[in-house]
């Protein structure tokens, strides 16, 4: 065995593997683990480098390498050399283009440590992945092209993984090889980075000159930089502090993800211990309750623990029966979180269609989801400049700081100091799809000091003087559909009969409440939860409220529904299909679309979404404006 | 004496228990927002391991959902013995499917080759999935163990049709889980992506986790076939002319259809030995498996896209 290989800790493991197998187990069972991520621009050679990572830790198979040199000399881009790259290019349609276009995770092991790598993509389409890659990260390495320097893609991802929270960077100055290793060259790079580095709160970084390609500097010391004194970038790997270390130090919390109750005799709170320790004996605090009790056991298969930390997934039994459930918060009683429903956070949008500010999504935290709007941000940020830029909305891959509020109070910590309870993602109701990640900066005070006006004339009291039960009659359809034409003899029915109504019209309402509002998706949002909000209101009043908003997404609708008493909210779908209503066209309007002259027009350049299980439903093909306002007068009052 | 949940080692995770923790995490998530989950048990050393996280997440309650055999006829016979034994032991119920249009037209490995795995497994999962409504199904597949499963989220979202779409997949950030779907879609969830083989002995190892004494060597019948060593596990092997039967040293990497597993020569008889062996081999887990040469190179992603494991 050469020298090289003695002391390569690799082959040091595959001599003690061969020969004491048993104490070769004993070592591995101490290994601690690294998850990291590489970032870099599309040629700075990223997969390359994790492939030789791989390689070099004889993770690569002999039947995969066989493979590899087909594939290399099919469609590789080194010539005849090994193109390390291909290892780890995964999906089939990614090795036909030669990029990267996923987050993709690679593992192995050293004797020190396991690791877990995320390659992501360099592209600028995928600020997405990046973040979803550097969200589970301990460390970061930035990836440089000597050749090139600093580039706007180097300052987007230092950006980024320090946005994420990434303490530990490691600044990776690739492709020595072709710049003659020169110390200049590595010298200059590093000087430009730490500038930069320094504007954005980076204090510290570990540069390294390596070749991913050549094997420089990667598990042993090249030749090639004799004027290079640190660590290899394996060295570094295996011994740079974890996060998780740190987590232990601080106050205990916990989310509950389940109730463990298998007979009337256990009761048991299971989750993750997001940070600190715990020990039978200590006192806890449940949030938002506030209630308190006393560790009494840590259950696990193996037996009881006498102690538990951060990273552990545990149940924990309590001396006293206190309300405690999924979405709950376990902390130290006293140093306990807080609870809150209004936050500034910072907002990675990932989803083709735009944030909707004032839509309700569903915002999962912990292990608990709620519904929460966002407002309208205070400013995006462009991540090549990281100016602050004025936005309406985010879109893809857009990051932006917003205030936004959730439908009830949430225990919390900012991002900063806990990643589990202050990182949340946002999921669209209708399509499921996770359209956001954020990150809490704080929470408002707002929401602690504009009380509600508790009254002494109820709205049971406001009700009964009228002699009637309030309720929200809300008609949806097309533009044309005979909305306003139904709501208003509806309305005249009612008066008949002695009812107190209001009728609340789209067009009318346009001139005043919303006159400030146009018809984009996210105004017609607004324009929708405003009128919610008046027609709630009303019924606080006792009022039996008549709406004709074409209202064309269902979250919306869902979204005023929520705001009312059970019971009281009455869908009505003013159903006619859009070619009779285009032909009726009693206003002209969808001629004017057609022609181009009036844009997001609903059923012609903007979607409507019609109810799927509406109250009422109305086929005005079937049926006279007469005859539907006797039918939804009958539902109302039978 | 470490445990992989024992007393810590001056308040350090090490690598398996970080892994067995957020294993157990990914469970109880399941379990907290799925209506209808399942375990999909294929008697392996991964369902092993899996099985056992799962008696820690929710110990002392049983795991609260069965365990589901989607099974070909053509398993070994140790891992059925295996099968319901490890069923009784974890106090949860055991289903077992086969597909009955491939069980009347005869479908087996010697004449109907890929259609084998297709009809069997693919259509037979996609079948079970359906007939019970179950809307998230544990798989033990790892990320190390073949190139399009590195990519794959760990709830890993499906179409009414059982469709993986690996261009459309959802952002997963931190330890947060999006297990939202909408009526007949469904999750597969994969507990133990993070894990690899070496992890999976070690763990094995660690917790003295019962699996299929077909992974340790013993003689045992073989022929010889393009290549491959397969075991004689059954009179329903049709030999070929001249073809007899051989006792070899052998052991499996991987367990399947024991037509369609090709076994090792090898001398590993305990746990210890066949980490070693495997630590110092220079082929990959799968390379045994005839499923993955299946349509080339891009294969597995296939199967994926077509609602296989």
């Amino acid at each position: 065995m050469s020298d090289r290989l003695a002391n390569d800790p690799i082959y040091r493991t595959d001599a003690l593997i061969a020969e004491d197998i048993e104490k070769y187990l004993e070592v591995h069972q101490h290994k601690t683990m690294l998850r990291f991520i590489t970032c870099g621009s599309v040629d700075d050679g990223k997969s390359t480098l994790i492939g030789r990572l791989l390689y070099d830790s004889k993770m690569i198979f002999e039947d995969q390498l066989a493979a590899l040199e087909a594939d290399s000399r099919r469609v590789g881009t080194q010539g005849q050399e090994i193109d390390f790259a291909l290892l780890v290019d995964g999906l089939a349609a990614e090795r036909e283009q030669g990029i990267t276009i996923d987050v993709a995770y690679r593992f192995f092991a050293t004797e020190k440590r396991k690791f877990i790598v995320a390659d992501t993509p360099g592209h600028e389409q995928y600020t997405r992945n990046m973040v979803t890659g550097a969200s589970t990260a301990d460390l970061a390495v930035i990836l440089i092209d000597a050749r090139k320097g600093v580039l706007v893609q180097t300052r987007r991802h230092s950006y980024l993984a320090h946005l994420i929270g990434i303490r530990n960077i490691v600044l990776a100055v690739n492709k020595m090889d072709l710049v003659d290793y020169d110390q200049g060259v590595f010298d200059a790079i590093v000087k430009d980075y730490a500038e930069f580095a320094k504007s954005i709160g980076i204090d510290n970084f570990v540069a390294m000159p390596i070749s991913g390609f050549r094997g420089d500097n990667i598990t042993t010391r090249s030749a090639n930089t004799p004027w290079y004194g640190g660590p290899t970038l394996m060295e570094h790997l295996e011994t740079v502090e974890v996060d998780a270390t740190a987590d232990t130090a601080k106050p205990f919390r916990m989310a509950v993800q389940w109730v463990n109750r298998p007979n009337l005799d256990f009761r048991g709170f299971s989750g993750l211990i997001s940070t600190g320790t715990i020990r039978p004996g200590d006192a806890v605090r449940v949030l938002p309750s506030g209630r308190t009790s006393t560790v009494t056991r840590i259950v696990t298969l193996n037996g009881d623990l006498d102690e538990a930390a951060a990273g552990q997934s545990v149940t924990l039994c309590f001396a006293d029966e206190i309300d405690c459930s999924r979405g709950d918060v376990i902390a130290i009683a006293d140093d306990p979180v807080q609870a809150a429903d209004q936050f500034e956070a910072t907002i990675v949008w990932m989803d083709e269609n735009e944030l909707l500010p004032g839509r309700p999504y569903w915002l999962k935290i912990g292990t608990q989801t709620v519904t929460a709007t966002v407002q309208q941000p205070k400013y995006q940020v462009n991540v090549n400049t990281l100016e602050h830029l004025a936005a309406k909305t985010l879109d893809l891959n857009a990051i932006g700081v917003a205030n936004l509020s959730t439908d009830r109070s949430i225990p919390f910590e900012p991002y900063a100091q806990n990643r589990d309870l202050g990182g949340f993602i946002l999921i669209d109701k209708m399509t499921n799809a996770t359209v956001a990640a954020g990150m809490i900066h704080f929470s408002l005070r707002r929401a602690d000091n504009v009380h509600w006006q508790a009254t002494d004339v109820t709205r049971e009291h406001h009700a009964q003087v009228k002699n009637q039960k309030p309720a929200v009659l809300w008609l949806t359809g097309l533009s044309g559909a005979g909305k306003s034409t139904i709501a208003n003899l509806v309305e005249k029915k009612l008066a008949r009969m002695n009812r107190h109504t209001f009728l609340l019209d789209g067009d009318n309402v346009r001139h005043g409440l919303n006159k400030d509002l146009g018809f984009t998706d996210a105004d017609r949002v607004e324009n929708i939860r405003r009128v919610g909000e008046v027609a709630k209101l009303m019924t606080d009043a006792g009022l039996i409220v008549i709406t004709a908003f074409i209202s064309p997404f269902r979250a919306e609708r869902d979204m005023v529904r929520q705001m009312m008493q059970p019971g009281e909210f009455l869908e009505v779908h003013i159903d006619t299909p859009l070619a009779e209503a285009e032909k009726r066209d009693v206003k002209g309007l969808y001629r004017k679309a057609r022609a181009g002259d009036l844009k997001n027009f609903t059923g012609i350049d903007s979607p409507y979404e019609p109810p799927q299980d509406p109250e009422i439903h109305i086929d005005t093909t079937s049926m006279t404006a007469e005859d539907a306002a006797e039918e939804i007068v009958r539902r109302l009052i039978p | 004496m470490t445990t992989a949940t024992g007393q810590l080692d001056a308040m350090r995770l090490t690598h398996l228990q970080r892994l067995e923790a957020e294993s157990i995490h990914i469970m109880r998530e399941v379990v907290a927002e799925a209506e209808r989950p399942v375990m999909l048990y294929s008697v392996g050393k991964d369902s092993a391991v899996m099985l056992h996280l799962a008696k820690k997440a929710f110990y002392p309650s049983p795991p609260p959902f069965p365990l589901l055999h989607v099974d070909t006829t053509w398993k070994f016979k140790a891992m059925y013995d295996l099968r319901d034994k490890a069923a009784r032991d974890a106090g949860m119920e055991l289903l077992v499917y086969h597909n009955p249009e491939a069980k009347e037209r005869g479908i087996n490995p010697f004449d109907h080759g890929p259609l084998h795995t297709d009809m069997w497994k693919t259509e037979g999962l996609k079948q079970a999935l359906d007939l019970y409504g179950f809307d998230a199904a544990f798989g033990g597949a790892r990320r190390d163990e073949e190139k399009s499963r590195a990519k794959e989220r760990i709830f890993s979202f499906r179409t009414a049709s059982h469709r993986w779409d690996p261009k459309a997949q959802r952002p997963e950030l931190w330890r947060l889980y999006n297990a939202r779907k909408n009526k007949g879609e469904s999750m597969r969830v994969f507990p133990i992506s993070n894990w690899t083989e070496l992890d999976i002995w070690q763990y094995i190892h660690l917790e003295n986790i019962e699996i299929v004494p077909l992974y340790f060597s013993a003689p045992r019948p073989t022929v010889e076939r393009d290549g491959l060593l397969i075991m004689v596990d059954d009179d329903r092997f049709p030999l070929r002319e001249g073809e007899q039967p051989v006792m070899r040293s052998i052991r499996f990497r991987t367990l399947g259809c024991y037509p369609l597993t090709g076994a090792v020569e090898s001398a590993a008889a305990t746990l210890p030995e066949v980490i070693q062996e495997m630590l110092l081999t220079t082929t990959s887990e799968r390379q045994g498996r005839v499923i993955d040469k299946d349509g080339g190179d891009a294969s597995m992603e296939k199967k994926k896209q077509e609602g296989y494991f």
